[in-house]
């Protein structure tokens, strides 16, 4: 295939590549804003429509996670698909842990014929961290390797084996990066592999070391990275100095200056401390916005999705665009 | 080489109740090597199923052998003597010593007293650390000798994932010991060799048909058969 037939198969008539929602807000040139559900450890759906419903307005598209560290919970399609159905678009997860290439290329097929387009490519939390540590981990492919495999899919209409499919599906490539990962020169190096690899957007790890980011932007701009991927700014609210000082010591890839914890608990348990996290919050959206190559931001508030729509109007992120 | 470490005790025992008359059969290759099922460790079980058995009052025929590999016909034919008077051998080889022995002896009922788990190098005196997975497949050349299938936890090909950090894997191993990022490893060994090109390289997906998922494998070397 000719370099101008991949290019006229990767974008539409409209010059957008799968016109989900996020894809136009950026290609408006808004600065985006996306949110995180946790869906439910049970059949009881109606957790993923009050979570939908809640951040309806206050973001473009909410990421449903994919049994998130390795905890079994509603997969990703089903939230992913309700979530849609109560008006809020999602960001379907994927880890690589769950599932074979077979099963990557058939959920990604039913999920797009069920109206999601936005996907992020993620390899997971390992098993070990779960509710099932003594799951056989499926590893067959990687994230970088998933999303080349998606990419193809969509402007190749080729599955991974290389078999042509007649429609192919319709397809914005998200992937994850963290800028506190080891080795710290190397996670450029990853997102420009994963940018080749045919990522169109990515999500940072939560960000609380600003200064280690900013040195992590500099290097991507030095690469021109920023002018090939739209880079979203990962934030995590905190709730409470308990929940600081856990991912400080117990989350993996997390980094959380002694200052943040110390800030929070300054401030009195309970109330207190969550107005404090939700300003934090906002305060730090405002700065990483003005980091030249941000080009949104991603609010992961794990279990606390109701401060969202708090956290986003005192970062001055309101209204969102409406387009259609 | 092919570690394995023994059962624990009462697994053997549960495994051998109601038997009375039992041979434990070594071997002298590799689980000889990591301390697990050589001469010596056959005979000290051999000594611990006796007390015990005299302990609870039971009678139990019990001796112990070893083979020079229990994986190769010819040796299992040098102790079919002894293997012939007992209806019961528990053996102390890896998987694949277990299965030559119940193959050889159809007749037997043949138990294994260890678990095999890894092709490993001692790293250290008494230390066994994984360094293949068997893959069929070898990305050694492109990975500075580090081995990503099984040095990595999550078997990546594309660098390390988000939860290298200061060297270290996210995972911690099963008796919660530390484990090197075996990509933080790849990625020093590369750039001092100088070929860092390759860690920008996009590696395709692999074939594992060439692993176990293609099935149970066959090697056959047509040319040193025999005419």
């Amino acid at each position: 295939m000719s370099d101008t037939e991949t290019k006229a198969g990767s974008t539409g008539t409209n010059g957008l590549k799968a016109g989900s929602n996020l894809e136009k807000v950026f290609a408006a040139g808004h600065f985006a804003v996306s949110g995180e559900c946790g869906p439910p450890k049970s059949a009881d759906m109606s957790v993923i429509v009050e979570k939908a419903k809640l951040l309806v307005g206050y973001v473009d598209a909410v990421n449903i996670t994919d049994n998130q560290t390795a905890v079994v919970r509603i997969c990703s399609m089903a939230s992913g698909y309700v979530a849609q159905q109560n008006g809020m678009e999602a960001i379907m997860q994927m880890t690589c842990r769950d599932r074979n290439r077979l099963a990557m290329q058939a959920d990604i097929l039913g999920a797009n014929a069920l109206g999601i387009k936005n996907i992020l490519c993620l390899t997971g939390d390992h098993m070990s961290f779960g509710n099932h540590p003594q799951a056989k981990g499926v590893h067959d492919i990687d994230s970088v390797q998933l999303i080349r495999m998606y990419k193809d899919m969509r402007d190749e209409k080729r599955f991974q084996n290389g078999d042509e499919m007649p429609v192919a599906p319709e397809l914005y490539i998200g992937c994850a990066e963290n800028p506190f990962g080891d080795p710290f020169e190397f996670r450029t190096l990853r997102l420009k592999k994963k940018i080749e690899a045919g990522a169109d957007f990515v999500q940072t790890q939560c960000i609380f070391n600003v200064p280690k980011f900013k040195k992590w932007m500099e290097m991507v701009r030095a690469e021109g990275l920023h002018q090939e991927i739209r880079i979203m700014a990962g934030i995590t609210p905190i709730k409470g100095a308990g929940m600081a000082r856990y991912m400080q010591s117990f989350v993996p890839g997390i980094d959380v200056p002694q200052e943040i914890v110390d800030r929070i608990a300054a401030k009195e348990k309970g109330a207190p401390q969550q107005e404090e996290g939700k300003k934090l919050g906002a305060e730090m959206i405002k700065e990483l916005a003005e980091v030249e190559g941000v080009a949104g931001v991603h609010i992961m508030a794990v279990e606390w999705e109701p401060a969202v729509p708090e956290i986003v109007e005192m970062a001055g992120l309101l209204p969102r665009p409406k387009l259609s | 080489m092919i570690t394995a470490e023994r059962k624990p005790f009462e697994e053997i025992l549960e495994l051998l109740e109601g038997k009375e008359k039992v041979l434990v059969a070594g071997c002298e290759t590799c689980v000889a090597v990591c301390l697990t099922g050589g001469e010596k460790e056959a005979e000290i079980l051999a000594a611990e199923l006796s007390i015990k058995a005299k302990e609870d009052g039971r009678t139990l025929d019990v001796d112990h052998i070893s083979a020079i590999r229990q994986c190769e016909w010819e040796y299992l034919d040098a102790i079919a003597e002894k293997v012939e008077q007992y209806p019961v051998v528990v053996s102390m080889a890896c998987g694949i010593g277990i299965q030559s022995m119940a193959e050889r002896f159809p007749e037997k009922l043949v138990l294994p007293a260890v678990n095999t788990n890894m092709l490993g190098m001692p790293q250290e005196h008494a230390v066994w650390i994984e360094r293949c997975g068997a893959c069929g497949d070898c990305v050694l050349g492109v990975t500075g000798g580090i081995c990503p299938i099984v040095r990595c936890s999550k078997s990546l090909l594309n660098g390390p994932c988000g939860g290298s950090h200061d060297g270290l894997c996210e995972v911690t191993g099963p008796n919660k010991e530390e484990i090197p990022c075996a990509w933080q490893l790849i990625h020093d060994k590369l750039i001092a060799q100088g070929r860092q090109d390759l860690l920008l390289k996009v590696t395709p997906p692999k074939d594992w048909s060439r692993s176990n998922s293609g099935g149970p494998r066959t090697m056959v070397k047509e040319e040193a058969k025999p005419v």
